[in-house]
């Protein structure tokens, strides 16, 4: 027996399509509770674009509080890209490195440590928003 | 409560899809989380610059708006509607006004629950 086959013996099966199912299950499960809470809103009176507004409000900050309770990082380790990619993905990303850098003080640690994951995220998004416009704008598209 | 069963699945399946193109690049590049989360972003502006957002979102609402490519959505569509109502002055003041609530809320009630918080509570 060669060794690249013994060894394989030992190695885990490949995970490659239980993450893929677990990322699909879990993102599906965020996107549908958020098309819920907008439903749920939607029943009392308000419109389509307000409500789509609160929901998003709503699952940023229930991650968030997901996050500081410490559950976030469980639902990231079974989930994978389906617990990091939805908007939660992002607020768990805004309070984790806040909480981590408490030590160095509720100002220019925490206070700091809020953008050093969101940060690239709003630089990057904002550049590419401004840009588009500019084309746009150049092309009399708008 | 207006619940459509069929728009159910699709944002299911669109949003759960959205998420299995993340684990691929998480699975089989080098790209971590965060650089993900970033290229999602630019991804979803670019695309909806180009016009191929906007389908995805009226076929799936929630499924297209709630991953991050629909950050990148909110962020390009308020631009440009702002840029065709206030002229250039819209291009800087229409991406964040539009996607004003979800970053203030990431931002406040985020700094809030890191205040709260113990890190050794964080797992």
């Amino acid at each position: 027996m060669k060794y690249n086959q013994y060894a394989d013996g030992f190695s885990p099966a490949p995970t490659y399509l239980k993450n893929c199912l677990l990322a699909f299950a879990v993102g599906g499960a965020i996107c549908e509770t958020g098309y819920l809470i907008k439903a749920g809103i939607m029943a009392a009176g308000a419109d389509e674009e307000t409500a789509a507004t609160w929901s998003t409000v709503a699952l940023i900050c229930g991650a968030q509080l997901i996050t500081g309770l410490g559950w976030y990082n469980t639902l990231g380790k079974i989930g994978g890209a389906g617990a990091a990619v939805p908007i939660t993905g992002f607020a768990n990303s805004v309070v984790s490195p806040a909480l981590e850098y408490k030590k160095e003080g509720i100002i220019f640690g925490t206070g700091a440590k809020i953008f050093s994951l969101a940060g690239p995220v709003l630089a990057v998004g904002f550049s590419v928003s401004t840009a588009a416009g500019i084309v746009y704008k150049l092309l009399g598209a708008v | 409560m207006n619940i459509d069963i069929m728009e159910m699945v699709r944002v299911f399946a669109v949003g759960g899809g959205i998420c299995v193109i993340g684990q691929l690049l998480l699975d089989f590049t080098n790209l971590n989380a965060p650089k993900i989360l970033v290229l999602f972003v630019a991804a979803g502006g670019i695309l909806t610059a180009l016009g191929l957002y906007q389908p995805l979102v009226d076929f799936a609402g929630s499924g297209a708006t709630v991953p991050l490519p629909g950050f990148g959505y909110s962020l390009v569509r308020g631009v440009l509607e702002e840029a065709a109502s206030e002229g250039w002055l819209g291009v800087l003041t229409g991406g964040i006004k539009n996607a004003a609530a979800g970053i203030t809320a990431a931002v406040v009630f985020g700094y809030l629950v890191a205040l709260i918080f113990d890190p050794k509570s964080k797992r």
